[in-house]
Parts: C-alpha cells; sequence; structure tokens
C-alpha cells in the first residue's frame, strides 16, 4: 500500500475541526503532511497527516508497532521521515532521508522545532550526573540563552508544579520511577515550549506509579497545554483528549474525540483493538 | 544489620548476636593468616638474600637519595604523559566513531599503527630514527611524547567504548532538548563517559608508571636508569635494581590506594545511595 493508495480517514476529517479551546480560523501549531518513514524497506508510516491546533490534546493510540512512536519521533526528529513536511509553529522542514540538504540553515530550523516542541520518553532519559534542578536548567541556559537565576526560577516553578520541590537537589537515581518521569516533565516545562510530545510516558513505570504521571499530564492538558501523546491509558486519552487518533499499520484508521474513538469506535480495526485491550484489563 | 534486627523485632536475636561474632571472628582470622602469608614469604626471600649476595648497607645508604630522586622523574614522565594520553584519547575515539571519513581514517590508522608496533621500537624510533629527519627532541620529551602516543592508543578503544556505554536516550533527550551535536557530547556523554572510563585509565596509569622505566635506555634520569647507573659501574646491581623495584612496588601500592579511592567516590556520586 503507498501512500496514493492509502485510505483516507473518512470518518473524521481533522482539518474541519479546530481545537475545542482554540478560536476558529486559528492555525494549527503542529502540521504534519503526508508523512512516510522506512527502515531500510520497512514501510512504517504510509502516509500520516495531522493538524494539532493549538490548546489540544491529541492522543495516538494503536498497537506496538503500529508506527505511532515513529510518528511522535519524526515530529521533532528524532527519526528522519523519509518523505512529507512537518511543521512546527511556523518552522517548516521538509523530509531529507538522504540528508543532501541538511544544510547550517536547516540545522538549526530542527533545533528550533525540538525547542518548541519538547519531549517527554517512555525512559525518562534524565542526565545521572547532574542533580534535578541542574537536568532543569542545562537546556534553558545553554540552549535559549536564558540566565542562569531565571532559569532556575523557571525550574523551581515547574518543579513545584509536579510536586517535587522538596527533590530539587537529588540526583534522579534517588527517586522512583514516577518521578523520574514528573522530573522529566518538570524538565521539559522548563523549556516554556508550545507543545509538549509524550511517547508513551507510563508504560516503563510500575502500575502503582502511573496515576501520578497521568494526574500530572491531565492537568497540563486541563490548563491548555498542547499535547500529542503516544498512549495505551484509555483512560487518561477518554478524560484528556480533544481528539484520538487511531494508527494501523503506518495509516490512520480512525480519528475523532474520543467519546467517538474509544466509546463507539467504527472501524473494525479500530473496535478490534479496543476490544482487545480491554480484556486484558 | 544488627539496628534492623533490633528496630524490626524490638530485640535482637540471641542468634543475629552469635552469626556477627562468627563472622567477625572468620574475618579477623582471615587477615591474620593473610598477612602471615606475605610476612613469612617476604622474610623467607630476604633471609635468603641476605646469606647468599653481599650486600653492603653503606653503599645503598650513600647511593639511596640519588636512586629514590629518579621516582621524582618517573612520576613527571607518567603523569605528563598519561594526560597528553587522554587528550590523544578523547581525539581518538571521537575520530572512531566519527561520521567523517578522514578524521574517522586519520584515528583509526593512529590507533592500528601505535597498537601494532612495540613500546620501545616507538621509543627508539623518536629518539634515534627521527634526527635523520631532522627532528631532534631530548631524551625527556621524547619519553612523553613515546608513552602518550602508545597510551593515547590503548585509551581510544577505552573511551570509544565508554562512549558507546552511554545509553542512546541519554543523546536523544539532549537532542530533544535542543543542544547541538558538540553540546550533547561535552555536556551529557563525555561526563558519563568518564566515570564508565575511570577505573581502565587508572589501571594504564599505573601500568604506564612501569612502562616508563622503558625509557631509561635512551637516557632519561628517572628511577630505572639511576639504579643502572649507580649499580654498574660498582658492581653492585643487585642493591640498585633491589631498590628500584621496590621503589616502583610501593608506587604502585600507593596509585593502586588513591585508584580504588576515587573509584569509591564516583560510585558514590553516581548511584547516591
Amino acid at each position: 500500500m503507498s501512500a496514493a493508495t492509502a485510505a483516507p480517514v473518512a470518518v473524521h476529517d481533522p482539518y474541519a475541526r479546530p481545537g475545542a479551546l482554540t478560536p476558529a480560523g486559528a492555525p494549527p501549531i503542529v502540521s504534519v503532511a503526508n508523512l512516510e518513514k522506512y527502515y531500510h524497506r520497512n514501510h512504517v508510516l504510509r502516509g500520516c497527516s495531522l493538524d494539532v491546533y493549538p490548546r489540544e490534546t491529541v492522543c495516538l493510540i494503536g498497537r506496538s508497532g503500529s508506527g505511532k512512536s515513529t510518528l511522535l519521533r519524526c515530529i521533532n526528529f528524532l527519526e528522519e521521515p523519509t518523505v512529507g513536511t512537518i511543521e512546527v509553529d511556523g518552522v517548516k522542514v521538509d523530509a531529507d532521508p538522504l540528508r543532501a540538504r541538511r544544510d547550517g540553515s536547516d540545522r538549526e530550523k530542527i533545533r528550533r522545532i525540538r525547542t518548541t516542541a519538547q519531549m517527554v520518553f517512555q525512559e525518562f532519559n534524565l542526565f545521572p550526573h547532574m542533580r534535578v534542578i541542574d537536568n532543569l536548567i542545562e537546556a534553558p541556559v545553554r540552549v535559549k540563552g536564558v540566565s542562569r537565576d531565571q532559569a532556575i526560577a523557571t525550574a523551581e516553578k515547574y518543579l513545584a508544579k509536579v510536586g517535587l520541590s522538596e527533590k530539587r537537589d537529588e540526583y534522579p537515581n534517588r527517586l522512583s520511577g514516577g518521578q523520574k518521569q514528573r522530573v522529566a516533565i518538570a524538565r521539559a516545562l522548563t523549556m516554556e515550549p508550545k507543545v509538549l510530545l509524550f511517547d508513551e510516558p507510563t508504560s516503563a513505570l510500575d502500575p502503582t506509579l502511573v496515576g501520578e504521571v497521568l494526574n500530572v499530564m491531565k492537568e497540563l492538558a486541563h490548563e491548555g497545554a498542547t499535547m500529542i501523546v503516544v498512549t495505551h491509558e484509555m483512560a487518561f486519552a477518554r478524560e484528556a483528549a480533544d481528539l484520538v487518533y487511531f494508527i494501523e499499520e503506518g495509516v490512520f484508521v480512525e480519528a475523532g474525540p474520543p467519546e467517538q474513538v474509544i466509546e463507539a469506535p467504527r472501524d473494525p480495526r479500530t473496535q478490534a483493538f479496543l476490544s482487545r485491550l480491554l480484556q486484558r484489563t | 544489620m544488627a539496628v534492623q534486627a533490633a528496630t524490626a523485632s524490638g530485640a535482637v536475636a540471641p542468634i543475629v548476636l552469635e552469626v556477627e561474632a562468627a563472622q567477625r571472628r572468620h574475618r579477623v582470622s582471615f587477615q591474620l593468616q593473610f598477612v602471615l602469608t606475605w610476612a613469612v614469604i617476604l622474610g623467607a626471600v630476604a633471609l635468603f638474600l641476605a646469606n647468599t649476595v653481599k650486600i653492603k648497607p653503606d653503599f645503598i645508604a650513600e647511593w639511596l637519595p640519588f636512586i629514590i630522586g629518579g621516582v621524582w622523574i618517573t612520576l613527571a614522565i607518567s603523569i605528563l604523559s598519561i594526560f597528553f594520553a587522554v587528550i590523544l584519547a578523547i581525539l581518538g575515539a571521537l575520530g572512531r566513531l566519527s561520521a567523517n571519513p578522514y578524521f574517522n581514517g586519520v584515528a583509526s590508522l593512529y590507533v592500528s599503527l601505535v597498537r601494532g608496533t612495540p613500546l620501545i621500537v616507538q621509543i627508539l624510533f623518536i629518539f634515534l630514527a627521527l634526527p635523520a629527519a631532522g627532528i631532534v627532541i631530548d631524551p625527556f620529551p621524547t619519553g612523553v611524547i613515546a608513552l602518550a602516543f602508545n597510551y593515547g592508543a590503548y585509551l581510544t578503544e577505552v573511551f570509544r567504548a565508554g562512549i558507546q556505554a552511554v545509553p542512546h536516550g541519554q543523546t536523544e533527550a539532549a537532542r530533544a532538548l535542543g543542544m547541538r551535536e558538540r553540546q550533547v557530547m561535552r555536556k551529557v556523554i563525555l561526563p558519563q563517559a568518564t566515570r564508565i572510563v575511570i577505573p581502565a585509565v587508572g589501571n594504564d596509569f599505573i601500568a604506564m608508571t612501569k612502562d616508563s622505566a622503558l625509557v631509561s635506555i635512551i637516557g632519561v634520569q628517572e628511577l630505572l636508569y639511576r639504579a643502572q647507573a649507580a649499580g654498574r659501574p660498582t658492581g653492585q646491581s643487585f642493591s640498585t635494581l633491589i631498590v628500584a623495584a621496590i621503589m616502583y612496588w610501593v608506587l604502585t601500592i600507593i596509585l593502586s590506594f588513591f585508584q580504588a579511592r576515587l573509584e569509591r567516590r564516583m560510585a558514590a556520586g553516581d548511584r547516591n545511595r
């Protein structure tokens, strides 16, 4: 199946629906156009288009290997897309699998996209050789050129937000998984990004620690942060998402508000996925 | 252990105290026998030598300061060499991991060439062969250059492995925060790689203090050179070489002690438990 023949998402047209909290006519802040990704000869993404409007929370769901993480990682160019265009906050970069045009200006654009759209990883990826506070201020100081004092003030604000002010001077290895992930969220927030990308943020966590991370994320979603979340947590998607995209074999099969995609899926593939997920729990 | 037992049950069970006492007895008796073993072997060797070789205490007393003075030269060479070797190793490791074929090629050639030839050949080559090309270097800098180049090549592979041992997620997180590749390397990867390679660098430093004896052949007045200079003309090589050997041994014991302490400190900083 190539991009040209891939069935468009007929059930819901994401372009027609600016986020619930966004004034009509506002431009999307993240725009993924016709994205394709090959790993060697393996066609992982087969033409995905996605617009995310400011203050929206979008959840990407699908079984493992469906391409949802790859899509997310293409948005900030941790993966190089093979075909397509990414636009984040007005910065537009075309796929360049041969890296022929990855000159200085393109690299700068990618760095701007990365600063605008901060990612939270499944494995937290905190820097183990830095204290929590240094984890948070490293990038604002070095990448954004924020003064150290100001970065510390911002960092402390977001540490308080995730409820970990008292861990300010600890090293990451002293923290539980849930605390690590909350620090990672605070680290992303300290960059004051316009978009947050979450790549299965609770999948590496002990089940008892999932809640504390999801609570922080729900709070962010309700406060109007723009978030793209790859997740298996259907309860979170139901509560926090404005839109849910179900992806299978590299194409969006169904998209819409959670009441539709999760509560009343129309596509048989979505139905099969959800029923399997529900059986498990 | 005792504290845990006490807090858990309110009182320490007698069996716990008995086990602890037995473990303590075993530890003490092990250490005693260990020390005894060393003392017996070393004492026997010393006794045997004292009865078979004529050692002149006056002679040793006279030349001891001269020989011991070589320890400082040995240390100076080793410290300078390991310093430059580490710099070469970081550059070499970045080269070996580089996507740039020229940089990578240079680094790989360096490692292959230096590891493929004996250290003593390298020392003699710089000292005896390079003058034919008009490059004349004094013995001391020759020794430092040769040792730094040699150990730099071995440490290149150590640093390369150390960099590769830092999880890829660290690179991704740093990139996702918007850092430039250079910042990713300097602020995130190298500090973590350094911790990983410190034990190996410490080992190589200790090995190097011993290998530095090789530069005596080009006339650097370090420990071994002085031992030979004092012993050969007077026919007292036995005494002077024994003194040199003991000096090297003591030196490595002291360095090992510092290495162990450094490793413990690094481990503590890393885990922070």
